[in-house]
Order: C-alpha cells, then structure tokens, then sequence
C-alpha cells in the first residue's frame, strides 16, 4: 500500500516556475497551453496490513501540518494499494 | 546583553551573528538544534542558511527540531526573537509570524545590497533607526519573495506589522527596488505582540564599517534598547 501526494501552488500565489516552462513550451511550439503549475510528487510507502482509513486520516493531517503550506499550496492524497 | 543563536544543520549565518552581536558589544552562544533550552537568553536570533537542506520548502523541517519548541515557548512569555532571511521563513513555517517566503519573482538567487524603508519604527526591532533613514543592507536569498493572503495582508497593516519595506536610494516603495516580488515591497513584518520579527535582508552582514554598511547596528540596538527598558529576562 502507497500514499499518493500531489502537491500544488495555490491559485493565487505566484509561481514563476510555471510561467517560465509555460513560455518555453510555447517557444518550443506546443501550442494551446494555457497555464503549468510546477508543484511536488511525493510517494509514501506504508507498511502491508495499513488501514485504510486510519493512514488517510494520519496522512492528511501530515499534509497540511508539515508535507504541504496552507498558505502557499493544495495538495491532493489517494492512497493505493 | 546576551544573545542565543540556534544553530540547524546546514545554518551558514551562525557565527556571523555572533560577530554581529559581539562587534556591538554584547555576548552570545550558539544553541544547537536538539537542544530543549534556550539557557539564560536575553533575545533569540534564529540566523540564515540552508537549514537541513531547504528539504521540502525552506524551513519547514527545521519548525519541528526540538529548539524550536523551545523558541516558541520563549516567544510565548514575550521574550525577543529576530529571524534572518532562512530564520524568517523557520518563523513563518512554525506559524510565528503569518504569511510565507516563496521562490524569488525572476527564479534568480540575489545577492546584493538593498535599500529598506523602516515602517514601523516603534517596535522592539526599530526604535533605534533614525526617522526617515533608508537602511542599506545586503540581502542573499532565492525563496525571498513574501506572500499572504489578503485578509493577513490587511491585518498586518491594520496592526502596522509591516517593519521593513524594500524601497529604492530615496525611500520609494517602487516596483523596481523589490528584488524578488513580494506582495507590498514587504522585507520584514512582526507578530501582534511585536515581539518576534523576521526580515529577509542581513543585518549581521551590516554591522561594521569594513563590510560597507553599518545600517543592521540599527535593528540590533533596538533589541537591546528594548530589552534594558524592559529590565527582566524572559528566560526560556
């Protein structure tokens, strides 16, 4: 069993990593892109026999006291077997 | 005077601070990061770096070591603490001062002198900084660029928690003095109880004349004004 977490900027926060390799798919000619935000994969391996239910609960508090910032990002959680 | 400053795996900015504060005539020893106690401090300075690595986001990690227990607690019972560039962005993850540092505007590390336009010059961190004058500071940094909400944004002007704005020669908040985007030319703020304060800029790199400017002596004499007004030490 895996946790999954995909870590992004907020919205409204500036993310200049994003503009910059939007800009450069644009220079390479991909066209149609109209916004890339650059944020963090992280995957979290738990033990076989994990709870389901009990790891989500851990793991979403783990997400929003330490593995991502409220202030400056989102993040999404799925865990996998 | 005696100052504690924390030392992180990976701190760069320790024995600067130390000089600093020793230059101006005061004393100081490093606390190490697994350490529980703060000892006899009379203020706290949380130094720059790269502490463990900027693993993860700057200063997420280091929130959680065992002396920033401690720094929390000391802050709690109002003792002074002043975090610099990397001790900044400790302060603002372990929720001691709002807000956050993220990556500079231009994706480029700066290390340059700066201009910074006092605020508030009537707190613990300001008092000392002659009205009107623009510091000249060096700041070294790529995760400078402070953001907050709208809603903290109003109220840390609502409070005048906003200590240092970067400016430009003749103190204008202008878009080009701001080297790294962030939100109000915001260099430095303070928490409600303007006993705990963060800037970006380094003042221990300013101290003497030998380094170009002694404009961070400001910010220092402050703290120790400050603290002999106060006349107790809130030992930790």
């Amino acid at each position: 069993m895996k946790a999954k977490i995909v870590i992004t900027p907020k919205k409204a926060v500036l993310d200049p990593q994003g503009k910059t390799v939007q800009n450069a798919l644009e220079h390479m000619g991909y066209a149609g892109v109209t916004g890339v935000h650059v944020g963090k994969y992280l995957e979290i391996d738990l033990a076989a026999g994990t709870d389901r239910a009990a790891a989500e609960k851990a793991l979403h508090e783990a997400c929003h006291r330490f593995l991502s910032n409220p202030v400056i990002e989102d993040y999404r959680l799925e865990v996998v077997d | 005077m005696h100052f504690a400053i924390l030392q992180f795996p990976a701190s760069n900015c320790d024995q600067d601070c130390v000089h600093a504060v020793r230059v101006l005539g005061h004393t100081a020893s490093y606390v190490w990061h697994k350490d529980t106690s703060l000892g006899a401090a009379d203020a706290v300075i949380v130094p720059g770096g790269f502490s463990y690595g900027d693993y993860l986001r700057c200063g997420a990690i280091a929130r959680f070591s065992p002396v920033m227990q401690a720094v929390k607690a000391y802050a709690d019972q109002g003792g002074l603490v002043l975090g610099i560039c990397n001790g900044f962005q400790i302060l603002c993850e372990a929720g001691l001062l709002p807000g956050a540092l993220i990556r500079n505007r231009d994706l480029q590390f700066h290390c340059e002198q700066v201009h910074l336009k006092t605020t508030n010059g009537e707190t613990p961190f300001t008092r000392r900084t002659p009205a009107g004058r623009v510091l000249r500071i060096p700041i070294a940094h790529g995760e400078g660029c402070y953001f907050a909400d709208a809603e903290t944004l109003a109220t840390l002007q609502a409070h005048r928690q906003v200590l240092w704005q970067y400016c430009d020669a003749a103190g204008e908040l202008t878009e080009k003095a701001n080297p790294n985007g962030s939100v109000l030319n915001i260099a430095g703020i303070a928490n409600e109880r303007f006993n705990v304060a963060g800037l970006m800029p380094h003042p221990d790199r300013a101290s003497e004349g030998l380094l170009g400017s002694e404009d961070g002596r400001f910010i220092f004499d402050s703290m120790v004004e400050a603290f002999r007004q106060r006349g107790t030490s809130a030992a930790a």
